[in-house]
């Protein structure tokens, strides 16, 4: 048994904004906790909702889209589709009980690495108060 | 000194601004050798500096970033950082440079850029990246992305305490290194300092430097950058409270004789109201107020911005020059005296902000004078109207706000344009000295189980002081299929690039993972190394272990080493299934078809031609010209008849150029590098086969439905009293000139930036007619920005009287008995002036073509929202559409003068060069590609590809082309069946990665 509980967070992030901040939060040293791992996407736009199910699914306690702000996509439109696809995702794991503060979504630019730092510590902050997820995650061992 | 006869393909750019890294990577793209040369340690300038940029409020590093990474690992582009200009020798074509190199004293072969060395320093100095509002050490980059990242020592502070050297694990060091000279031999040369800004301890009335809440705005803006000393929040700097009431002060510097600085700075309006409105968004509750002579929002969809400042961010405007400001001694306040409608006013603030101007830069003199260029009164580079991009000495070219101040887009076009004249001198040279591709055998790897080779960086102690990477090592070859694990000291040394091509080799390897720092500067490097290894690059895969790993849990060794090996695990599991992707080619199209035969049209076929490439011209009436056949004065010396009849001229005479005219556009058909298009001219009709399209369709004269227009052949527009000028057929006495008549509001939001200098050029020829002419300017602000301040000047001191109208109370002109009768309510003088003027002159808006539509549609391109084409970027690409290889220039982007208009055209030719001089275009190769048997043929995909990059197939399947596909992969999220695919990124490893992050994967 654990002393404490440490949950493991999944961020998918755009290659031009968000993974951008999250490696400015490094060269800035902004420290947060360690629970998260990201997975790197050229453009918020191609998240499909699968993989944010497919990581309940496998055990993450949180996940954390983020992409570039409104307006400001190196792509000119994907995080607009990120934006409506996740909004009725978001709603949808309500729905089926997964509490929304395991699920963000948010818009992070190239230099706000302080407000990457922020976020990581937000969600996982949360989602230690919650406990694990266990709501979506896989019984079955055979998939 | 070379003899005159060979040409050299190389270029020297001068200065690494946003302007110099445009022109670079245009010329090292289109076949040329550069030389970069900057005086300062890296390149970026001053737009490095600022948060973000209007009117979109992008954040400026974001949009930056790509081309600063771009300029630093371009095999054409050599920088030359920290190096000034010490002599220049020969002739257009052949020059020979003489630079002088200083002392960087850190090995820029050797420095990874880690910043051990900056951390470890005990000296603090003035950070002048942050305008002195931090310090930073001896050794030290101006900033996290600086390009190169190469620390560099500053001698005038280094104790010589040996700290750095001690804790550099790259031994990069090197205190003796010694002043050195370097000789260049160039074709051309591009000067693209940028500017200094103005220093505000002049004026002594506002207290710069002496009360500590007054600030400069380029010191402002480093306060609202995330990246800045208070990391983006707004603090005063007397006792860092957060402020609830700031104001700005526009015209520091500019539009002022007291201070030898006569013309304005043209960016300061935008800039100041972008500052107070992210200065809003930063801080609750702020209340901003701009004090102003004139709003100068003269840009594209500028004058929405201003709209917006006002309605939606209740930013307060008060139209006065503060005479002064004080301080209040307790509270640190700062008191502006300033009269308004007559009275004299005073309101206390928290900060003042003065909105500093654009002044020439330090080195101006010294340099015109080892180049033997002419520089203006102001010590600007003197250009002309026809040539805005060339200086007095043949070979030497000039961009951006060397030239006169101006904005980033301005500036990235004039930067393209310079590319293309510097580059047209030698044409015949292209290709002879640009980095040879080496063609290396690819092993294939297709039928063989993955063999993966992992190489764990220590970055020195950057990453191997928190996480135990020995111990990663050990866990990694565990994994399946890892065939190979090992740890370096720096896996970006050169030697280690030789020791991975080594291991490949002798561990049978076909796929490679270094888990170091980020993919963003690093792929590229390791992906050359794995393609030099002879496999295909596309088998690469990295863990970001420093950046997102050791850097950010520099106390937890335990967790970030298990978080180094879970991303190390997730990358085995990605590239397990990683493929070898080859990139689509595909052959060029070497001519370029240009629509318009006006001076942006007819700049840019000469300009293809200078290139040595063929050009279709295709006019709809039956003169070359455009607008500028009406025009029959410029506010400068030049007479536009006669520049443009030359002009004319070359391009009839000019073999590379075929013009039609009375054409029109039939049809057309195809992409970037392969079109045909079928036009019809003269009634025939022609077939074209081209590989870049240009838009340069102009605007219209709005005809003016307000003021009795058309009622008194008395009541004309500024065009028409140009032909009545020039026709000598006219003797006003009494004349009165209507500004923004159709725009700012009424049947155009925006400004038609181009109306005020106009009127004003044409009261001047009004006066040198007739000398005793009484001449009127109803405005509601004037907008002489530039160099054009001086003609404003010029005219009030000729006699040329300026009314200021309210935008609620309009002049009124009324026809009584055959008499023309005007009358405007000035604000400050709460009464009517009555005039009985004997010409009314209506400055009426310039608008878009409504044909813009059409053509729009045909060409996939999109329209503003005022209905002029819309460019891909807004600041960065100013004349690029997103669909590759369509083009805009001139008035068909938005209203603007002829130099404006030719900058843009040059600037074409120069984007263009970047297709048309390749030998074969080649395809990104992170695409999307369709598997037709699923595809179910809905059109989601069309719909929500930003790039018009898919299209169906004969059977009604999807269809991506390969060329146009930016990889982005919006349309793999919206595929409801599961058709399409984004190499690299399939669902099948994104899942698998996914799925790895928990658990070990077996294959």
């Amino acid at each position: 048994m654990l002393p404490t509980f440490e949950p493991k967070i999944l961020a998918f992030l755009c290659n031009w904004c968000s993974y951008a901040g999250a490696d400015l939060a490094g060269v800035s040293r902004f420290q947060y906790p360690p629970n998260v791992r990201i997975v790197r996407v050229m453009c918020s736009g191609r998240i499909s909702p699968r993989f944010v199910l497919k990581s309940f699914q496998e055990g993450a306690d949180g996940v954390l889209i983020a992409g570039c702000h409104p307006g400001d996509c190196h792509y000119s439109k994907g995080n607009y589709y990120t934006r409506r696809r996740l909004t009725v995702l978001g709603k949808l794991l309500e729905h089926v009980g997964l509490d929304p503060r395991r699920f963000k979504v948010k818009w992070i630019s190239a230099s706000e690495g302080g407000k990457f730092a922020d976020v990581v510590k937000e969600i996982t902050e949360d989602v230690k108060k919650l406990g694990p997820q266990n709501s979506l995650k896989r019984v079955d061992e055979n998939e | 000194m070379k003899s005159g006869q060979e040409k050299v393909g190389a270029v020297l750019v001068v200065g690494g601004g946003i302007a110099g890294m445009q022109s670079s990577l245009d010329l090292a793209e289109s076949g040329f050798k550069v030389y970069l040369l900057e005086r300062s340690p890296c390149i970026g300038g001053v737009m490095a500096q600022l948060d973000k940029t209007f009117p979109t409020n992008d954040c400026a590093m974001c949009i930056m970033a790509p081309k600063l990474v771009a300029t630093g690992r371009h095999p054409n582009i050599e920088l030359i950082t920290n190096s000034e200009i010490e002599k220049l020798e020969g002739e257009p074509g052949s020059f020979e440079v003489t630079l002088a190199k200083h002392p960087r004293r850190v090995s820029s072969e050797k420095c990874t850029g880690c910043g051990i060395c900056a951390q470890e320093c005990p000296v603090e100095a003035i950070n002048e990246f942050n305008e002195g509002l931090l310090p930073r050490s001896a050794v030290h980059i101006d900033y996290p992305q600086a390009v190169p990242l190469t620390f560099i020592i500053d001698k005038t502070v280094c104790i010589g305490c040996g700290i750095c050297e001690k804790m550099c694990k790259a031994n990069a060091i090197e205190y003796d290194q010694a002043e050195e000279q370097q000789k260049i031999d160039v074709g051309s040369i591009i000067l693209a300092l940028g500017f200094d800004e103005f220093n505000p301890e002049i004026k002594k009335e506002y207290g710069y430097g002496i009360y500590p809440n007054v600030v400069s705005s380029i010191e402002f803006e480093r306060l609202l950058s995330a990246i800045g000393p208070t990391g983006g929040m707004v603090l005063r700097p007397s006792d860092y409270d957060i402020p609830k009431k700031i104001a700005f002060i526009q015209c520091v510097g500019s539009r002022d004789e007291q201070c030898d600085k006569s013309y304005c700075s043209a960016v300061s309006c935008m800039y100041s109201i972008k500052e107070a409105i992210i200065a809003k968004e930063h801080t609750e509750g702020l209340d901003c107020h701009i004090f102003y002579m004139d709003i100068r929002t003269f840009g594209k969809e500028f004058e929405d911005y201003y709209n917006r400042a006002q309605e939606e961010y209740k930013i307060g405007f008060t139209r006065s020059r503060p005479a002064s400001l004080r301080e209040d001694p307790e509270t640190k306040n700062v008191i502006i005296s300033y009269v308004e409608n007559g009275e004299p006013k005073e309101e206390e603030f928290d900060m003042v902000v003065l909105s500093v101007g654009i002044d020439a830069p330090k080195d101006a003199i010294t340099l015109s004078e080892r180049l033997g260029i002419d520089l203006n009164k102001h010590n600007f580079v003197s250009t002309k109207k026809f040539s805005p991009l060339s200086t007095s000495r043949e070979g030497i070219f000039v961009c951006g706000a060397f030239s006169s101040p101006k904005d980033i887009p301005d500036t990235v076009a004039q930067a393209s344009g310079a590319a293309s004249k510097a580059s047209s001198i030698i044409s015949s040279e292209r290709g002879k000295l640009v980095a040879k591709r080496e063609i290396i055998p690819e092993k294939d790897v297709r039928l063989e189980g993955a063999r993966i080779g992992v190489f764990v960086c220590h970055c020195g102690i950057n990453i191997g002081g928190v996480v135990r990477v020995p111990e990663v090592v050990e866990y990694a070859r565990t994994l399946p299929n890892v065939a190979y694990a090992e740890h370096n000291l720096y896996t970006c040394s050169q030697d280690t690039q030789e020791r991975i091509k080594e291991k490949v080799k002798e561990h049978d390897l076909n796929r490679v993972i270094v888990a170091s720092c980020t993919p963003r500067t690093h792929e590229p490097l390791f992906q050359s190394t794995t393609s030099e290894a002879g496999l295909n690059p596309y088998l690469f895969e990295m863990a970001n272990i420093r950046d997102q790993c050791s850097w950010v849990h520099m106390h937890e060794p335990d967790s970030a080493t298990e978080k180094a090996k879970d991303l190390v695990r997730m990358a085995v599991a990605k590239a397990r299934l990683l493929e070898p992707l080859k990139k689509a080619t595909l052959d060029v199209k070497r001519n370029a078809l240009v629509i318009g035969g006006g001076i942006s049209g007819m700049t840019a076929a000469l300009g293809f031609a200078d290139q040595g490439y063929k050009a279709y011209l295709i006019e709809k009436t039956s003169e070359l010209g455009g607008k500028v056949r009406h025009l029959h004065y410029a506010v400068t010396e030049e007479n536009p008849q006669d520049e443009l009849f030359a002009l004319i001229k070359k391009i009839e005479n000019n073999e590379n150029i075929e013009v039609f005219k009375d054409a029109e556009l039939l049809s057309i058909e195809g992409y970037v590098g392969n079109y045909k298009t079928k036009i019809s001219y003269e009634n025939l009709e022609k077939e074209i086969d081209h590989g870049v399209v240009v838009v340069a369709t102009g605007a219209l004269e709005y005809e003016p439905t307000e003021y009795s227009y058309g009622e008194d052949r008395r009541l004309v527009t500024q065009l028409e009293l140009e032909k009545l000028l020039a026709e000598e057929k006219i003797n006003p006495k009494n004349v009165v000139m209507i500004q923004c008549v159709g725009s700012r509001g009424e049947s155009v939001s925006y400004c038609s930036r181009i109306c005020c200098t106009t009127a004003i050029k044409n009261a001047l020829q009004i006066k040198d007619q007739h000398t005793d002419a009484k001449i009127y300017i109803l405005y509601r602000d004037i907008r002489t920005y530039g160099f054009m301040e001086d003609y404003y000047q010029k005219a009030a001191e000729e006699g040329v009287v300026f009314v200021r109208y309210d935008v609620d109370s309009k002049p009124k002109v009324e026809i009584t008995e055959g008499n023309l009768k005007v009358s405007v309510k000035e604000p400050n003088i709460d009464e009517e002036l009555r005039l009985d003027p004997d010409l009314v002159v209506l400055s009426v808006a310039a608008i878009p073509d409504p044909n813009n539509e059409e053509l729009s549609k045909s060409l996939k391109v999109p329209l503003s929202k005022d209905g002029f084409f819309l460019e891909a970027h807004m600041k960065l690409r100013p004349v690029d559409f997103a669909t590759e290889g369509v083009f805009l220039c001139g008035s068909a982007h938005s209203p603007k003068f002829i130099d404006e208009s030719i900058s843009q055209a040059e600037a074409v030719v120069s984007r263009a060069c970047t297709i048309l001089s390749k030998d074969y275009l080649e395809a990104e190769g992170v695409i999307s590609i369709v598997n037709s048997d699923i595809c179910s043929g809905c059109e989601t995909c069309i719909l929500v590809c930003p790039f018009d990059a898919i299209d169906k197939d004969d059977k009604k399947k999807a269809k991506v082309n390969e060329l146009l596909c930016k990889g982005c992969g919006a349309c793999v999220a919206a595929c409801r069946a599961g058709a399409i695919q984004q190499r690299c990124f399939t669902d099948e490893q994104i899942l698998s990665v996914i799925r790895s992050a928990f658990q070990e994967v077996e294959v």
